[in-house]
């Protein structure tokens, strides 16, 4: 729903082209549309001012004007500047201390905290072969407890037992307890959602938080919050002394703008971005990517290395070699792929990342996924000699195949034609063309397209 | 006849005054310390700089704080505004004008047996709790109340509901986790009609507004209710994180575009934020705003009044 800010930014950086230099004057409105396009990211108000400082300073002179399109060079300015301010890199989750190491998640009711203890549960056994402990000190929520339960079993971690009578601090006590006897890596402690007002649930997750001497203190934060992440970080930040943030519910359309805020409140690093309800949803947090993405222009990174996880790549190379070796292109091979855009969580999934202007152009997300559903019902209801051989398809089979399928004869015909475009490109593609088809790409790509 | 969930005058002012002192537990309404700005000096550019700045960090939105400030900005031009109780005044004024086509309280109709309710909202927005709170007022009132555990995805969304069905001693309908979220809305439907429940309140799972399919398993949660009763569902209430942002407008938009959504319910507004997006909200969509949520305890939980938001956002002014 918000014009991308590269967007909004190019067209008021176009009255800048020309000019000998930047001056107060002229960049005045290009930096009033930057600070209401963080406004509504949800950037900060002192953050926004601050970076808004800093971005003046860097683009007054000559460094703009030299530039032949000073709108890259002023969205590129803004852009370091963004990601320098949420640490310039990655910076990576390091256990550090002795195990069984504590780790103890703590933010406001309903950010997130007991699906991320899952996740980084998940995380931890995954990528580091750890054995991760799971207990959960929220006795206030009616089942909470039961949740992480069940979590805990879905990604293989082990639970301890707790209940809502207990007294939160004890909990975590025997938690660590069991711990040590039981030999684990990871102690990950869940509390419960508090108010930062709260002076009394303050105090009581420092309690939990001392019973326990944990090594990792997290505050899990949500991407949608508004100006208020401040106030919130700041509190929880003097209560505990935090080592670092998650930033959870980060898939939807939010900006993120609150990482920005709670980076600059805390000066603890973003460590982890969640981006769905799955347990494998946590990703190590990016700076360079939520920047493109508080900027508008989209995670295009994120997008490749999802493609890269979820493509079977043998199936990908089988396609390869058939292609190269002349076999011709089939209804079969179509429908394999288009499975494969359903994996990876259907075409709306792939929208979504991609910058703003482009996905515009793209069918709504829907529509899109619903077209692939009806596609693959046309070739499923193809009898096999048809899939081998679609030119064989006549008009009567076409209208069977449509009656089969539930769809009107039209959208085979559209099927039809789509497949025949496809193996016309695969047939080019064996004959070397693939380099240059894939270099006219690259020419192609909007400006802003990060890494294009 | 339509009778409304309102408690009596006295509860209710109480709840205001609650609500007053949660929305600036340390005196930080948008009004706060503006006296000393103001001491001996007329309104002046700066003065209705400070403001913007203030109604920006309430979450009130780039729009909406222009629309207002224009306003005021006329009447100080025209000298009506002499001092800084007078711009009080105006903001108050100016902040309850576009909250009262908002403020219209859940009317329900006993006309509708069972009067169906369908709560929505992103993952985390207090779907769950504020139906608790609900019920506990309906079943208050002397209403026959059943609760849908139609939230079949998170882990034990079902047995957190049904702590509060036994808390508000509302009746409870619920199947295993991971059935179809449509499956229970059928049956809850049926079993409502034959127990005779008064208002039957859905629960669902959490969402995020840009999850194509998600949106779309939720019109069909409300395609089934449908078929059971066709002028069901008779409220769609999507719940809103008062901690939320900008994002809460394009969460309401998504979710109307989905399904029609006919009520809001604001939580979370004991922290300190401020809610500042209902007035985004009031302007670009005008969806009425039912309840809002100020505190844990579940009378901490009532109608929405206009003139009554807008007095405990701007706060009174300290005294220096």
């Amino acid at each position: 729903m918000f014009e991308s800010l590269s967007e909004r930014l190019t067209r008021t950086v176009q009255n800048l082209r020309g000019r000998g230099r930047i001056s107060e004057e002229n960049i005045a409105e290009t930096l009033r549309e930057v600070r209401m396009a963080l406004l509504e990211a949800d950037v900060a108000l002192p953050v926004v001012r601050s970076l808004i400082e800093a971005v003046k300073t860097r683009a007054l002179g000559t460094e703009v004007a030299t530039s032949l399109t000073p709108g890259q060079a002023f969205i590129g300015i803004l852009q370091r500047e963004l990601t320098e301010l949420m640490g310039g890199r990655p910076a990576g989750f390091a256990l550090r201390a002795q195990p069984p190491v504590v780790v103890v998640l703590a933010g406001l009711q309903g950010a997130g905290k007991t699906t991320t203890a899952a996740k980084l549960a998940r995380w931890l056994i995954e990528s580091g072969g750890k054995r991760v402990l799971l207990v959960s000190t929220d006795v206030r929520r009616p089942a909470a407890i039961l949740q992480l339960e069940r979590l805990a079993a879905q990604v293989g971690a082990s639970f301890a037992p707790s209940d809502a009578e207990q007294h939160p601090e004890d909990i975590a006590r025997a938690a660590l307890g069991e711990a040590r006897r039981g030999v684990f890596d990871v102690l990950i402690v869940d509390t419960a959602g508090r108010l930062h007002v709260d002076a009394e649930l303050m105090e009581e997750v420092r309690r939990i938080d001392a019973a326990v001497g944990s090594s990792e203190r997290l505050f899990v934060v949500d991407a949608m919050a508004g100006q208020d992440a401040v106030n919130a970080a700041r509190a929880f930040g003097d209560a505990l002394d935090l080592t670092g943030v998650i930033l959870t519910k980060a898939d939807g359309d939010a900006r993120g703008g609150a990482a920005l805020s709670v980076r600059h409140v805390t000066g603890r690093p973003i460590l982890f971005v969640g981006v769905g309800e799955k347990p494998d949803a946590l990703q190590p947090f990016d700076p360079e990517r939520m920047a493109s993405r508080i900027l508008g222009m989209g995670d295009v990174i994120t997008l490749v290395e999802q493609v890269q996880k979820q493509v079977d790549q043998k199936e990908a190379e089988r396609l390869a070699k058939k292609v190269v070796s002349g076999q011709g292109f089939s209804m079969t091979d179509l429908k394999a792929q288009l499975q494969q855009l359903q994996h990876m969580g259907g075409l709306s999934a792939l929208v979504d990342k991609l910058p703003a202007h482009l996905a515009r152009r793209s069918l709504p997300a829907g529509q899109g996924d619903r077209e692939l559903c009806r596609q693959i019902a046309i070739i499923d209801s193809m009898t096999r000699k048809e899939r081998r051989t679609p030119s064989i398809i006549d008009g009567s089979r076409r209208r069977r195949i449509a009656r089969g399928a539930g769809v009107q004869v039209q959208d085979v015909n559209r099927l039809m034609k789509q497949f025949t475009e496809m193996q016309r490109m695969m047939k080019s593609m064996k004959g070397g063309k693939l380099r240059r088809l894939m270099g006219a790409f690259r020419g192609g790509l909007p400006p802003g397209f990060p890494g294009g | 006849m339509t009778t409304t969930t309102s408690a009596g005058p006295d509860e209710r002012h109480g709840f205001f005054r609650r609500l007053r002192a949660r929305l600036s537990p340390t005196n930080s309404g948008l009004a706060s310390g503006f006296a000393n700005l103001f001491r001996g000096r007329r309104i002046d550019q700066d003065i209705l700089d400070e403001l913007e700045t203030r109604l920006l960090t309430a979450d009130v939105g780039v729009e909406a704080t222009e629309h207002i400030l224009a306003g005021l900005s006329r009447r100080v031009a025209r000298k009506e505004l002499a001092d800084g109780e007078a711009l009080m005044a105006a903001l108050r004024e100016a902040i309850a004008e576009i909250l009262r086509p908002v403020a219209c309280p859940l009317a329900i109709d006993p006309a509708h047996t069972p009067y169906v309710i369908l709560v929505v909202g992103v993952n985390g927005s207090g779907k769950t709790t504020s139906i608790g709170k609900l019920a506990r007022r309906l079943t208050a009132d002397g209403r026959r109340v059943m609760l849908a555990a139609g939230d079949t995805f998170r882990a034990a969304a079902i047995e957190q509901l049904g702590a509060w069905a036994e808390r508000s001693h509302a009746e409870f309908i619920a199947q295993a986790a991971g059935a179809d979220p449509g499956a229970v809305a059928f049956d809850a439907m049926q079993a409502a009609r034959s127990r005779r429940a008064e208002v039957l309140l859905v629960d669902t799972a959490g969402r995020l507004h840009g999850q194509a399919h998600l949106m779309e398993e939720l019109k069909k949660v409300k395609r089934v209710i449908q078929r059971v009763e066709a002028s069901a569902p008779h409220e769609v209430l999507l719940v809103l994180d008062a901690n939320q942002g900008q994002n809460a407008l394009a969460q309401a938009q998504a979710f109307n575009e989905a399904i029609g959504v006919t009520g809001l319910v604001l939580t979370k507004l004991d922290g300190t934020a401020k809610g500042g997006i209902v007035l985004a909200i009031a302007r670009r969509l005008g969806i009425p705003i039912r309840f809002i949520g100020v505190g844990e305890q579940s009378g901490d939980f009532g109608e929405f009044e206009a003139d009554a938001f807008a007095a405990a956002l701007v706060g009174t002014e300290e005294k220096t």
